[in-house]
């Protein structure tokens, strides 16, 4: 297994630029996703690692080699697609063996290899039959065993899940996960869904328009978004953002949204003009003390927590609270806030603004 | 708008059953959720509403009339289906005045300009209303496919998952203000879906179908709180509800066999120790999957919990509840 160092890498479609300039890092055995919307660049990104695609400019090292302009075939790693590319004629066992046979390994070794694999996987009872009677599920079962039985020093995974349904989803991604913790190989995943790269991933990019938004631990990347977009594409709901102008000072902790003055973590730089207050639905709390109100306009039960929706002078928020809490649609209630959790950032260009809470990792 | 009623409303397809004697009654101006999975006979219930299916048996009553031999138009239903069908040639204003246009209608010209340009704007597509219908993104489409169905005012109108061919967070801002649009017209509204996070913010009751037969009926804090079958209480609930056998923690009602636990009713220390064998930071929470002997389960904890892989922790059941062999609820 090995170490992914993207450096630099830019791809070009014509006039049109997939991937600007990125860098990062896959560690060695760390499962890594690539995040985003549809049309971010992720998995262009992912195929110039597979080497489906030539990067533009820049290099890629695979293991300590740079293999940036080394076609598919001679990088040694495994990619599974969203749709699961098996030979339907051929049995379950036959689809494992061929990758091994084609690469000259005696059919006696090959086979106990497919053995060993199939029993990680589950699937040693199914090798024998047609994989055209197969469910989703075991379809991408065996499309991973396939992957899994060349030992390579990579896997490269394109939405790999896509194509389930939500209950299965969740299954065969723990499973994933498992059967990850179980070999440690390095793992490359590309996902749109920020639920699935938060719960399955060491590190995640993500990336927006080409652009590598933020870089980093799941947790850290929720706590200290690095932009608005990451922090709009990241939790469900995700962070809200209230609209202000005013003037932040270096290592002052105070801002004033509608009049009311409001604690947030120290400042380690100076801005004026527009900003923005982002603060995450499980910081928001109810208090009658507060000056700063709002007015609730609706309520989602969702069993232990309930979402709020509460317009402000500054903009809509959603608060997550206790369902035990009995709140109505048209209330007007003052808000308090974690301030150890707030982000403030320039409205205009979307960055965050560096503080206590976010120096060092943005 | 309406209140409808089935009672012991069943219908085969050959030897499968859609739905298996179904009595429920949606009061005027509620918004009932049917959830469950694929096959569960929630779009067949729907179905044999709209008048598009006959049941093999069982009345269905619209404000207190059997309509079981009316025609779908007799019903004057209103039903938004999970493909949308749009007409193509139309631009999306025609395609929402087309139902208000039907002679049985015949709405006056201004106040249908009236109607089409408030639903245009509440589904967010009044800059579209010139576009062709097949200039739209999928979203558009459905949205304006629901914009016809909103446009009309029947008696009730049947949603058939029109939200989950959208992305997440549309779909989020749509469920709200679905159910805003819903409460504002006091509209009779049945939606089927298998997504219990639309399920559970937007019904004022939710019936939750298992098989054809409807397990249960109820607020969706009644389904979450006190739900009637195992089947019920795995329905609701992210991550879904751990059920141990009784004999785990013991202190269980005669006649129970296994315990059900939500993962946020799980007490760290004390009681069982269990391993941590991972542990997921979502952000605003953390889940830990926890191996207690032969079984797994997960419970949440803090986001920025000092808890590790391998460590061993006990847990502390709060809030159990209870089901005999076959599933059913033991109190």
């Amino acid at each position: 297994m090995a170490q992914i160092r993207i450096e630099n890498v830019r791809k070009q479609f014509g006039d049109f630029t997939a991937v600007q300039s990125s860098s990062f890092t896959v560690e060695d055995g760390e499962f890594f996703m690539l995040l985003g919307p549809s049309g971010c660049g992720k998995t262009t990104t992912l195929r110039m690692m597979a080497g489906l695609e030539l990067p533009t400019s820049g290099e890629i090292y695979i293991g300590g080699e740079e293999v940036g302009m080394k076609p598919a075939s001679q990088r040694d790693i495994a990619f599974v697609f969203q749709m699961f590319a098996l030979y339907p004629h051929m049995n379950v066992g036959k689809n494992m063996l061929y990758p091994l046979l084609s690469q000259g390994m005696s059919k006696s070794d090959a086979q106990q290899r497919v053995r060993e694999v199939a029993k990680i996987l589950g699937i040693e009872a199914m090798l024998n039959k047609s994989v055209s009677g197969l469910s989703g599920g075991d379809r991408q079962r065996v499309a991973l065993g396939r992957a899994i039985v060349r030992e390579p020093k990579a896997f490269l995974m394109d939405e790999p899940l896509g194509a389930l349904d939500a209950e299965f989803r969740e299954h065969m991604s723990e499973e994933l996960r498992a059967l990850h913790d179980r070999m440690g190989a390095t793992t490359v995943y590309v996902t749109h869904d920020q639920l699935e790269a938060m719960q399955m991933g060491d590190k995640i990019v993500v990336m927006n328009h080409g652009v590598v938004e933020q870089f980093g631990k799941p947790q850290d990347i929720y706590d200290k978004p690095a932009t608005m977009f990451v922090a709009d594409f990241i939790g469900s709901p995700p962070m809200s953002f209230l609209y202000f102008e005013g003037a932040v000072l270096a290592n002052t902790n105070t801002v004033v949204l509608s009049g009311e003055t409001i604690a947030v973590p120290v400042q380690r730089e100076s801005t004026q003009g527009k900003l923005v207050f982002g603060v995450r639905p499980e910081h928001v709390r109810l208090s009658d003390q507060s000056k700063f109100k709002g007015e609730i306009l609706a309520t989602e039960y969702l069993g232990t927590s309930q979402i709020l929706t509460i317009k402000t002078l500054n903009g809509e928020l959603k608060a997550r609270i206790s369902s035990a809490q009995r709140v109505d649609v048209g209330d007007r209630v003052g808000l308090s806030f974690n301030e150890k959790t707030i982000t403030l950032f320039n409205a205009a260009s979307g960055a965050a603004i560096r503080s206590d809470l976010n120096a060092g990792s943005i | 708008m309406a209140d409808v009623e089935l009672r012991q409303v069943t219908k085969t397809f050959g030897k499968e059953i859609g739905i298996d004697a179904v009595s429920l009654k949606i009061n005027d101006g509620e918004f009932v959720v049917l959830l469950g999975p694929t096959g569960a006979g929630k779009t067949t219930t729907l179905r044999c509403i709209a008048g598009l299916e006959k049941p093999d048996s069982g009345e269905i009553l619209i404000d207190g009339v059997n309509v079981i031999d009316d025609s779908p138009a007799q019903r004057d239903v209103a039903m938004v289906f999970q493909q949308y069908s749009l007409y193509p040639h139309l631009s999306v204003r025609e395609n929402l005045e087309f139902p208000l246009k039907s002679p049985i209608l015949k709405t006056p010209v201004d106040i249908m300009n009236k109607k089409v340009n408030e639903v245009a704007e509440v589904l967010r597509i009044s800059h579209k209303l010139n576009n062709k219908a097949t200039e739209l993104s999928g979203g558009e489409m459905q949205r304006v496919s629901m914009g016809r169905a909103l446009v009309r005012n029947p008696r009730i109108y049947l949603m058939d998952e029109p939200l989950s061919s959208l992305d997440a967070k549309l779909r989020g801002d749509l469920r709200i203000e679905l159910k805003r649009i819903q409460s504002e017209l006091g509209a009779t509204m049945l939606y089927v879906t298998h997504d219990q996070t639309e399920a559970m913010t937007m019904a004022t009751q939710i019936g939750v179908l298992n098989n054809g037969r409807l397990e249960q009926f109820g607020t969706p804090r009644d389904i979450y709180e006190n739900p009637s079958s195992e089947y019920v209480a795995t329905r609701l609930g992210s991550p879904r509800i751990n059920t141990l056998p009784v004999s785990i923690f013991g202190g269980a009602p005669i006649g129970a066999t296994s315990m059900g636990l939500r993962p946020e009713h799980i007490d760290l220390g004390g009681g069982q120790d269990c391993e941590v064998t991972r542990i997921e930071h979502l952000g605003d929470q953390t889940r830990l999957h926890l191996r207690l002997g032969d079984h797994h389960l997960i419970t949440l904890t803090d986001s920025h919990t000092p808890i590790k892989v391998g460590a061993v922790i006990g847990i502390t059941p709060k809030n159990p509840i209870f089901f005999d062999a076959n599933g059913a609820r033991v109190v």
